[in-house]
């Protein structure tokens, strides 16, 4: 029981120790405090992949009672290791991904055309904002073929982030 | 019919709720992927930035020391100034003699076999745009022209105020750019982008023409030229790097000597007067003030518009007034063993102290506010330090008496009142007071910061930081709108802070590396609304993704920062020791982390960049030894050199150069053995390095040198793989192209 209970002790300072330069890299004066629209960064970095509903649910639950566009260290801290230690949000696998895309190809082709991404991401689930969208087409879409392969377009993602 | 619809109803709901719940799968998936590339974004500028200010810090440590020394140690015999004394005599002596060193440029003969623009004076607009024109196409100015120009350019300055006022009544608009840094595509981009300069278009170019990028002398031309030619639109304004000691650093001074082998020297020599005549900062219409770094709480504008400016020749050099009662209080403090007065700011700071403000730790649990002294290198355990610099320094220049192999007469010379006390009474009169001194440090290096308050920008080792409080302050007691400054490089260019009070502006692109960061100038209209415009001046940078020059960039911070993990790895195989508690030759991760963080202070995100910097881990624990010499591999070209020998090169390189470079007061290239010698001994005991003086001397002699007991810097430098590239890989000389239009002054970049 101590003996499990230590190594909790030590995860969880590992946690915060993670969860501190995070938060320092977007807290550029210490203030202790970061400004809520880079949130969202913060917690992708650390290796986890909420929904924007379910950011949005945090971010009310991590917010000052008055909002005032700032998150403080204090708050965010229990939160996400909280987070952390429940191993919430996971990442997408590379097959569900791949599963992902396979339905929208309806004609199973084993591409999408730009012009059925850009009707997916900017219409369906939690719509792409047009930035979003030119980002994604600008590195996804072969001008030649102005489609996108995706088990390719997976593969390069993956790739790189490794 | 009715189940049969409900069933096709059934299974286009079931495939529509498939279709939006995949689409929202590959949403969450990809914005996760967007938001790590940020962060490496992120990441990969506070490597550059870090690694930027911890060189200004170095640069402003190391001369402090020289400046410490000389400042204790000048009064009496001129004995006792043997070689460092060299480097401040020089200048001073160098004043006298100015006027007529400047005009022998007409002695030098332009040969019939030179292409190059040829200029007369009083300049033309033609004359200015021809250079453009001519350093386009990559000539090189005769050094006739170049000194020439700078005579000129000379006397016209110092005509100047210190604050040049400009209103916007007689011309029509107002272009203010800001750090070009020797980029000389980017400043043609401007031109060709906003228009050449004219009666109808005022520009102001706020500081740091020099220095890193590789065409500064260029740049400097085009923009005294312009100056001339249309001296009531055309304002320069001084940064920090128009400062000689800082050249020394920054590679300005390296170029000037490789593009002019034989008049390098003199051009050296006429810029450090036509750099400390350089205006301090330029106000438009009484509203807009425009200076390089920024301001203080104790900026005073009636102050600075009368100083002599010139008297402000380096920042490095706190060569200021001293009223005799203090010289002997100084003098009495010193000689007891505990010194308790007030720290020079300028002491090498021990290991102990915290590297950035930024992490504020338990030195600086308190806002801490600025002392009445030079800008102060936060708390420091004074007296510890004191102690230990002064026995040091005591030490040192004793050996450096006995060693400096010049005639030290045995009999101390007994300074003859009266002429010692004229003489010092004028060199007194031309030096700045403290007072003017600071105010000027203030204005050429200070950062806004976000916190209210003012304290003492520790990062790059002079200035201050400056709170919203005041700049509001000083915006009211001046009846001005908002300030316009440079100074810090920023992702697009330009960056609003202070509530819009203050607008940075750089106009260096590509900055760190192709890709790092856009440039951006102002344009002020009639209202004087700022209306920015940002351009990129590398077309390579436009066909890559986001994602390729996001990589592109971390791949070179995360080169250097590698370097510099090498260059401290003695450093840190102690610490890794320390934490490999049981010997097995094993740490955790996050004991890595803590490690090299407590070795090099540079305040970044380790676990973040850790999987970057270490490749294999098995179960979270690290074979240190093994990372250690992979890292070593990387460096070392030359296995015959002892790789700690190498180490302790690499971790001081910039420094040694410097070093040399002072030393060869002369710029040709070469110093003695000796002076090789004493230099070693005193920046080697000054630093802590643990390499024995004949060690680094057999070294020394066993590379070509044979010329005379001459030691070529260059080819010492290069002997180990030292010497910087002069010029940048990747660097465009290609068409530039803006990557934005007009971005309208009314929004504002992101976050705050």
């Amino acid at each position: 029981m101590a003996d499990e209970k230590d190594r909790e002790e030590i995860v969880v300072a590992e946690f915060h120790k993670k969860i501190k330069e995070a938060f320092e890299v977007f807290d550029h004066e210490s203030t202790n405090t970061v400004d809520v629209r880079e949130i969202g960064t913060i917690i992708r970095s650390l290796g986890c992949c909420p929904s924007e509903g379910e950011l949005h649910d945090l971010i009310a639950e991590i917010e000052e009672e008055e909002p005032t566009g700032y998150i403080r260290f204090e708050k965010f801290l229990p939160v996400m290791t909280e987070i952390l230690l429940e191993r919430r949000y996971r990442p997408i696998p590379e097959d569900v991904l791949l599963r992902a895309f396979e339905v929208l190809d309806t004609a199973k082709r084993g591409f999408l055309t730009k012009d059925e991404l850009i009707k997916y991401m900017s219409e369906e689930g939690e719509p792409f904002s047009q930035e979003e969208m030119e980002e994604m087409l600008s590195a996804a879409i072969d001008p030649e073929s102005n489609s996108v392969n995706y088990k390719d377009y997976i593969s390069m993602m993956v790739t790189d982030e490794n | 019919m009715g189940s049969g619809t409900s069933t096709q109803h059934h299974f286009a709901f079931q495939n529509a709720e498939r279709a939006f719940k995949a689409a929202a799968l590959i949403q969450r998936w990809y914005r996760r992927y967007m938001a790590r590339l940020e962060m490496r974004r992120r990441c990969t500028w506070s490597i550059f930035q870090s690694i930027e200010y911890a060189g200004e810090q170095d640069q402003v440590k190391l001369h402090g020391f020289f400046s410490y020394l000389m400042d204790h140690f000048t009064p009496s015999s001129h004995n006792e100034r043997d070689f460092l004394s060299r480097i401040f005599t020089e200048e001073r002596f160098a004043q006298d003699s100015k006027m007529e060193k400047c005009s022998d440029y007409e002695s030098i003969e332009v040969p019939d076999s030179y292409r190059g623009p040829r200029l007369s004076f009083p300049l033309l607009p033609d004359h200015a745009t021809a250079l453009v024109e001519a350093f386009r196409l990559k000539q090189q100015l005769h050094a006739r022209y170049v000194l020439n120009l700078l005579y000129e350019t000379k006397k016209h300055l110092v005509q100047l105020p210190n604050i040049n006022r400009v209103s916007t009544c007689y011309s029509e608009e107002i272009t203010v750019c800001g750090d070009l840094h020797g980029q000389l595509d980017d400043l043609i981009f401007i031109f060709y982008k906003n228009g050449l300069p004219s009666p109808e278009r005022s520009y102001v170019f706020n500081g740091d023409f020099v220095d890193r990028g590789k065409d500064s002398v260029e740049i400097l031309m085009i923009l005294f030229a312009f100056m001339l030619v249309y001296p009531k639109e055309f304002h320069l304004n001084r940064g920090n790097h128009e400062d000689h000691m800082v050249n020394l650093r920054y590679g300005f001074t390296k170029e000037v000597m490789n593009k002019y082998k034989i008049h390098g020297k003199e051009i050296l020599r006429t810029l450090k007067d036509v750099f400390c005549w350089l205006p301090l900062a330029t106000l438009i219409d009484e509203k807009v003030l425009i200076l390089h770094g920024g301001v203080s709480d104790i900026t005073d504008l009636e102050l600075l518009d009368k100083i002599e400016r010139c008297k402000i020749v380096s920042i490095m050099r706190c060569n200021t007034r001293q009223k005799s009662e203090k010289m002997e209080e100084q003098r009495k403090a010193n000689q007891k063993s505990s010194a308790q007065g007030p720290i020079p700011w300028f002491l090498p700071q021990s290991r102990s102290l915290p590297s950035s403000p930024h992490r504020l730790g338990p030195y600086q649990a308190h806002k801490s506010s600025r002392s009445s002294s030079i800008p102060c290198g936060g708390s420091l355990d004074g007296r510890e330090l004191s102690q230990q610099v002064w026995s040091s320094v005591e030490l040192e220049l004793e050996r450096c008496r006995q060693q400096a192999g010049l005639l030290v007469t045995e009999e101390k010379e007994e300074p003859s009142c009266s002429a010692s006390e004229t003489d010092s009474d004028t060199e007194e009169l031309q030096k700045p007071t403290q007072e003017e001194w600071r105010q000027v440090v203030d204005i050429l290096w200070s950062d806004p910061m976000a916190q209210e308050g003012c304290k003492a920008n520790t990062i790059r080792g002079g200035g201050c930081y400056f709170g919203p409080d005041v700049t509001e302050q000083l915006l009211q007691k001046y009846n001005l709108q908002f300030l316009i400054r440079s100074h810090e490089c920023k992702p697009e260019g330009y960056e609003f802070c202070h509530n819009r009070k203050v607008l940075t502006i750089f106009s260096a692109s590509n900055y760190y590396e192709v890709g790092s960061n856009r440039g951006a100038y102002v344009k002020l209209g009639p209202a004087l609304t700022p209306h920015i415009v940002q351009y990129q001046a590398n077309k390579a940078t436009h066909t890559l993704t986001m994602r390729q020059r996001i990589s592109r960039v971390e791949e070179s911070a995360l080169r250097a920062l590698r370097e510099k993990l090498f260059a401290h790895s003695s450093d840190l195989l102690i610490e890794f020791k320390k934490r490999d508690v049981d010997k097995v030759g094993l740490i955790t991760l996050s004991d890595w982390a803590a490690a090299v963080e407590s070795v090099l202070h540079l305040g970044l995100p380790w676990r973040m960049l850790r999987s970057q910097l270490v490749n294999s881990s098995a179960d979270n624990m690290l074979e240190y030894q093994s990372w250690l010499k992979n890292l070593a591999k990387e460096q070392l070209s030359r296995e015959n050199i002892q790789s700690s020998l190498l180490e302790t090169l690499y971790r001081n390189r910039s420094n040694l150069e410097t070093i040399f470079r002072i030393i060869d007061s002369d710029h040709s290239g070469f110093i003695s053995l000796d002076e090789f010698r004493q230099t070693w001994k005193l920046f080697s005991s000054h630093m802590n390095i643990d390499v024995t003086d004949d060690c680094i001397c057999d070294l020394a002699r066993s590379i070509d040198f044979n010329k005379d007991g001459h030691i070529d810097i260059n080819e010492f430098l290069e002997a180990f793989r030292l010497v910087e590239k002069s010029c940048p890989e990747g660097y465009a000389s290609e068409c530039p192209q803006a990557t934005n239009a007009e971005d309208s002054g009314c929004s504002s970049p992101g976050a705050r």
